[in-house]
Order: structure tokens, then C-alpha cells, then sequence
């Protein structure tokens, strides 16, 4: 029953990727609104679904792969309304939604039927774990967003083509701002998700770390964003370098997020 | 009642010729009074901007005021009346109501579309509103013309493209740094250009202009005007390594900034984007610059380019802001020919009453003896006679027609309005 609200969810968020596709051409203040409004209903029946699924499971509802990427895609969209208010950039809608709809269709196709609780996972860690990490991976979701609009703005001012979306795109400034700010959120998130991770596991299982699949990829991401961090502030890599990085790791992280449920090893498999 | 236009703008006069017609300060009261005082004038404003004087009016015969208008003009500001003749345009009816219209959306402006226009149209307006020179036919023409001066604004885009090399420098600044304010540019040659956009740079918010010169004392000179820095010129490259914003024009027949070079100062200012215009010819910064991470470079084509498109893309929306003046001349025009026929029938009535009140006296002197009631019944007998008889032609003159200006013509002579009325005056 309760799943009528998530297919709901997803074709309000459908209709709002629709329009923001269409808002990249046309600029009318209704096409804005209305991608916005739509995202804003999918969003609070996502939120409806979800509070849904806790009560009926009685734990935090990421417990299965449906549910991860299903509150993956949540995150997202609670952070892109949080940038929206304060930075009122409409235009990132159609960078954020496309993102969002990937996860929300995988998602869609995996089982949803709430299953009893593997008792490895019962544990207080499972709520902490599962939100810091996803809220911080959203926080790249939506720097792989913004590097994309970077990179999109500074092909217009290199290349001296002053059309399309350059007028209507933030400053470059803005933008590299904006980035180094999400991944600046987003990193401390993803190193508190290692270390609760290892918490957990030592825990559940006795051992911080076995190098399981999942635990070597966010290890790689973590890589990459200290890097980004790191490089910005001593060799001064900003702009398009840091956009660019930006958007390999959050590559990494899909990656990384969909191979291991590929490859079903490890105790993340149904994450 | 005619709208009437004189005027002279930047296209029919010099500037001193503009800067000798102007009302400037407390001349434009009491110019407007000493206009409004002419013969033949009911309403009056007048318009003085840098760029355009014009005179506008509700009159009773154009060629007469005209007369009267250059005369005045050329009195007022002492100032010979064939050269006068030479400057002024004069627009009535249709093309004066299409000018002011025209003159509000910015479509007369030297740059069309610029913004400041509407706001000195509507202090020009308040000023006559307030000195109770403006009536009826005024008021309503302006409030009008405002208001499609508005519409104009809001429905093209008129005035969204820069049509300045140093206007779209500024705007590509914007959209390299998010706020010019605290941005740190520099000048390298101080060539007049350079001023120039760095004028509009500090006005858009840049806080400090450092200056190099191959002439030292002409660096401080500059320096001065911006409350900036003068450097000297051999030491431009290590001065580089705080600005944001570099503006080249200097009279070098070589490049002055290399790839390598920049690429130094980039590092130095931790890749720090930098906004470089090469705005000297022959070019001074060597184009492989631009390749450099962070580096945006544009030379003075670049802009003329955008400058150009700019330009076309202005003239499009121009278009659109005629087609919105020509919209609203037609309701304009309607609304104050219906004017005429409302006067015609006060006039009517007054003629009527006056009859009616002469022949009354006339006749109750005759009968003294006729008592209150039989009084009360002749004058009433009078007024349904008289009533009777205007109530037609009123009702046609009210139908407003296709025949109706005729209607208003022959009734104007059958009842001898015209002549009653030139008796008075």
C-alpha cells in the first residue's frame, strides 16, 4: 500500500526532471516554478514514505539496496532544497534531478518488501552509520552538480561564446565557491561514516577492518575528496580542476555504490 | 485641444547648443510658467535632460504656437532664430503622442534602451503636476506615456544587453567573479580606453586600481583620479600577482605579458582566476595566455564582437517596444477624440440655459402681475422646450460614430457655438 506513495514520489520527481530539462531552454518564471513545486510534492511524499517504512519496520528504513538508494536519493534532495533557499540557484534543479531519478529508478526495481532485520545489523550503529554516510554522499551529489555547471559556465567564458546559459548560470566564483563548500560539508560526513563503520563492525563482528569491498571503495573515495581539499588549499587547485574532481568522485561513489550490489560480497551486499 | 511637441535632441543639436536650450534648476519652473503663459497654451511641461529639451503642450492652433513657442525659446535663452529653426522638430496630433510614447520606452534615446530616461520623463511630469501646469489632456498623456514606458521595460529586453566595450567588460567580470566589490584591478598603460573601463569597474564596485606606466608621473596622475596606486613599470609583474582584473593597453609594438610569465604569477596567487582585457592594438598579451587555468583573457575584438551582437539583439527588441508604442497610440488617440464632442455639448446646454434665461427675464418683466405658480409654469414650459430640443443632437454627439467629428462640426456652426464662444474670449 505504502508503496503507492514512493511510485508517487517518482513520478513527481519524473515530471520535475521533465521541466527543468525544458527550463535549461526556456527561461519563463512559471517553468521555474512549477520544477519546483513538483520536486517539492515528490519530496514530501518521499519524506511520507519513508517515515512510513520506519514505523513498519520499527528501524531506520535502510536495510535493504530499495531503501539505500531510495534515502540516497532523499538526501539529495533535502540538501538541494537547503542550497536552493539559501542560494536561490533554480538552473541546479536540472543539474540535481537527473542524479536523483537514476537512483530513484534503480530503486524502484528492487525488491520492497520488508524483511526481518539480519541480526548483525541490529544495532543503534545502523541509524548513525547509514545517515552520515548518505547525507555526506549526497553533499558530493550535489558538488558533482555544481562542478558540471562550472565546467559548463567556463567552456562559455573560455571559449568566448557568450550564449546559451551563460547569462543565466551563476559567476564562476560562485560556483567554485559553492563546490569547495559541499565537499567541505560532505568530507567530514564520509570520515565520520568510516570510523562509525568501524565502530560497528568491531561491534557486531570483532574486527574494525577487512577490507571488504564496500570499506576499500569509500576508502578510495575518501581519497579523492582529501585531495581535492588538500590541493586546493596548498597548490591552489580550484576551479576547473576542482570541478573536475568533483565529479570523479562522485563518480567513484556510484560506482562504487552500485558494483558492490553487483558483485554481492561482503556484508554491505544489501547495501 | 492638440498635443504639441518642440523639441531638440542629440540628433538635431551639438552640446553646447543643448547645453545653452536647457532648463536646468530653478530655470525649469519658471521657464515652464513663461510657456505655460503663452498665448494659445492650456497645459504645459517641459522635459530637460543632457541629452533632450522639449516643450510639450495642449494647444488650441499648432502653426500659432509654434510662432509663439521659438520665439519664446529664443528670447528665453538669447540665442538667434534661424539657428533655432535649424535645431527645433515640431510634432503634433498622432506623431507628438507617438514621440513622447517613443521618448518614455527609451526608443529615442542616444543608446536605446538605456535606462535613466523614465525616471527624469516622471520628475519632469511631478514638477508640472505640482505647478498645476498640466490639465486634463496632459495628465492623462503622461501618465500614459509612463506606463508604456514601463510596459516596454517589462515585456522586451530592451535594455538587457550591453551595447559598451567597457559595459560588457564589466558584465563578463560578473560572471567571473561573483562581486566586484573588493576586487583588486590593474592598469597597465594609461591610455584613455583603459580609464574608461576602469571607471566602470570602480563603479561597479572595484575597491583598488593599481597603475604602471612607461611614464611614471602619468601612472600617478591616473592613480590619483581612482585614489588608486602607481607603480612603477618595470615592476608590473610582481604588482600582477594582486590583481584580479588586468586592463593592457599600452603602446608596446610586442607582447608584454608571456604564457610563461602569467603562468608564474598564477601560481604565486594560488591559481586565483585572473580577468585579463587586452584592449591595445597591435595586442600586447600574447594569446596563448588565455590557454592557462584560471586565466580569461579578452581582447578588444572579443568585446566589439559582443558589443556588435549586442547591438543586433538590442534593435530586435527595439522592435517589439515600436510595435508596444503603436499598441497604445490608437486607445490614446480615441480617448481624446471623444473629448471634443463633451465640450460641444456643455457648450450646447450653456447656449440653451442662456436663451432660455434672456427670454424668461424678457417676458416675466412684461407680465409683473402673473402670480408664483403661473412663474413656475412658463419657466417650466421653457426648460421642457428647451430640453427637448438639444436632447437629439446630444444623444448623436454621445453615439461617438463614424460620422461624428462631421456631427460636431455642423453642430458647432448650426448653433453658432464657435462664434458665441469667440465673442467671450
Amino acid at each position: 500500500m505504502e508503496v503507492i506513495l514512493f511510485e508517487l514520489a517518482l513520478i513527481f520527481y519524473f515530471a520535475s526532471s521533465v521541466v527543468a530539462i525544458i527550463f535549461l531552454f526556456k527561461s519563463v518564471m512559471i517553468i521555474s516554478r512549477s520544477m519546483l513545486v513538483l520536486a517539492g510534492i515528490g519530496f514530501a511524499l518521499h519524506t511520507a514514505y519513508i517515515i512510513y517504512r520506519y514505523v513498519a519496520a520499527g528501524h531506520i528504513p535502510i536495510a535493504n539496496f530499495h531503501e539505500a538508494t531510495s534515502f540516497f536519493s532523499w538526501c539529495i534532495v533535502l540538501i538541494f532544497f537547503m542550497l536552493h533557499f539559501r542560494y536561490r540557484i533554480s538552473l541546479l534543479c536540472a543539474f540535481t534531478m537527473p542524479i536523483v531519478m537514476i537512483l530513484m529508478f534503480s530503486s524502484s526495481m528492487l525488491p520492497k518488501e520488508i524483511k526481518p532485520l539480519s541480526p548483525l545489523l541490529q544495532s543503534y550503529w545502523l541509524g548513525i552509520h547509514t545517515i552520515v554516510a548518505f547525507l555526506g554522499n549526497a553533499a558530493f551529489a550535489l558538488a558533482s552538480g555544481i562542478g558540471t555547471m562550472y565546467l559548463v559556465q567556463e567552456r562559455y567564458v573560455k571559449s568566448k561564446h557568450l550564449g546559451g546559459l551563460f547569462a543565466r548560470l551563476p559567476s564562476l566564483q560562485t560556483l567554485d565557491e559553492l563546490n569547495y563548500r559541499l565537499i567541505t560539508f560532505g568530507f567530514p560526513l564520509l570520515t565520520l561514516a568510516i570510523i562509525t563503520g568501524a565502530l560497528w563492525a568491531e561491534s557486531a563482528i570483532g574486527t574494525y577492518w577487512r577490507w571488504d569491498t564496500r570499506e576499500v571503495w569509500s576508502l578510495i573515495t575518501w581519497f579523492i575528496y582529501a585531495i581535492v581539499l588538500h590541493a586546493r588549499l596548498t597548490a591552489g587547485w580550484r576551479g576547473r580542476r576542482a570541478a573536475i574532481l568533483s565529479i570523479v568522485g562522485f563518480l567513484t561513489i556510484l560506482v562504487a555504490f552500485f558494483g558492490i550490489k553487483l558483485l554481492q560480497k561482503g556484508y554491505h551486499v544489501f547495501l | 485641444m492638440k498635443v504639441f511637441v518642440a523639441g531638440l535632441n542629440h540628433r538635431t543639436a551639438e552640446i553646447d547648443d543643448r547645453e545653452k536650450l536647457a532648463f536646468n534648476g530653478n530655470k525649469l519652473v519658471e521657464g515652464l510658467e513663461k510657456f505655460k503663459n503663452l498665448p494659445g497654451i492650456k497645459e504645459a511641461m517641459i522635459l530637460s535632460t543632457c541629452n533632450r529639451v522639449e516643450l510639450y503642450a495642449n494647444v488650441e492652433n499648432i502653426a500659432e504656437t509654434s510662432e509663439s513657442v521659438k520665439t519664446f525659446l529664443s528670447e528665453y535663452h538669447n540665442i538667434n532664430r534661424d539657428h533655432l529653426n535649424k535645431l527645433l522638430y515640431i510634432y503634433d496630433d498622432i506623431d507628438a503622442v507617438r514621440h513622447i510614447f517613443r521618448v518614455t520606452s527609451s526608443l529615442d534615446s542616444m543608446v536605446v534602451g538605456e535606462p535613466q530616461i523614465l525616471g527624469q520623463f516622471k520628475s519632469a511630469f511631478e514638477i508640472a503636476h505640482k505647478h498645476k501646469t498640466t490639465g486634463m489632456l496632459l495628465n492623462r498623456l503622461m501618465s500614459k506615456a509612463i506606463s508604456v514606458g514601463k510596459k516596454v521595460r517589462r515585456e522586451t529586453r530592451i535594455a538587457e544587453h550591453a551595447i559598451s566595450v567597457s559595459f560588457v567588460a564589466v558584465e563578463l567580470a560578473r560572471k567571473i567573479f561573483s562581486d566586484l566589490s573588493g576586487k583588486v584591478s590593474m592598469l597597465l598603460g594609461a591610455g584613455e580606453m583603459s580609464e574608461l573601463a576602469a571607471r566602470h569597474l570602480v563603479n561597479n564596485g572595484v575597491k583598488e586600481v593599481i597603475v604602471a606606466n612607461r611614464r611614471y608621473e602619468r601612472a600617478c596622475e591616473l592613480a590619483k583620479e581612482f585614489n588608486g596606486r602607481p607603480v612603477a613599470f618595470d615592476e608590473f609583474l610582481q604588482k600582477m600577482v594582486r590583481a584580479d582584473i588586468v586592463i593592457c593597453s599600452t603602446g608596446a609594438q610586442h607582447f608584454i605579458l608571456t604564457k610563461a610569465q602569467v603562468h608564474k604569477v598564477m601560481k604565486e596567487r594560488k591559481q586565483r582566476p585572473v580577468f585579463i582585457i587586452d584592449i591595445s592594438v597591435p595586442r600586447n598579451v600574447d594569446p596563448e595566455v588565455g590557454d592557462l587555468d584560471n586565466v580569461y583573457l579578452y581582447n578588444i575584438d572579443d568585446l566589439k564582437d559582443f558589443v556588435d551582437k549586442n547591438k543586433f539583439e538590442r534593435q530586435k527588441e527595439a522592435e517589439k517596444a515600436e510595435q508596444i508604442v503603436e499598441d497604445a497610440l490608437e486607445p490614446f488617440l480615441k480617448w481624446m477624440s471623444s473629448l471634443d464632442s463633451v465640450p460641444t455639448i456643455v457648450a450646447l446646454r450653456d447656449k440653451s440655459a442662456e436663451i432660455k434665461q434672456e427670454e424668461l427675464i424678457k417676458l416675466l418683466n412684461k407680465f409683473p402681475e402673473l402670480g408664483e405658480k403661473e412663474r413656475e409654469a412658463i419657466e417650466h414650459m421653457a426648460a421642457a422646450i428647451i430640453n427637448k430640443l438639444i436632447h437629439p443632437p446630444t444623444m448623436a454627439l454621445k453615439e461617438n460614430g463614424e460620422d461624428r467629428d462631421t456631427l460636431i462640426a455642423a453642430i458647432r456652426r448650426l448653433y453658432g457655438i464657435d462664434e458665441t464662444e469667440s465673442k467671450e474670449k
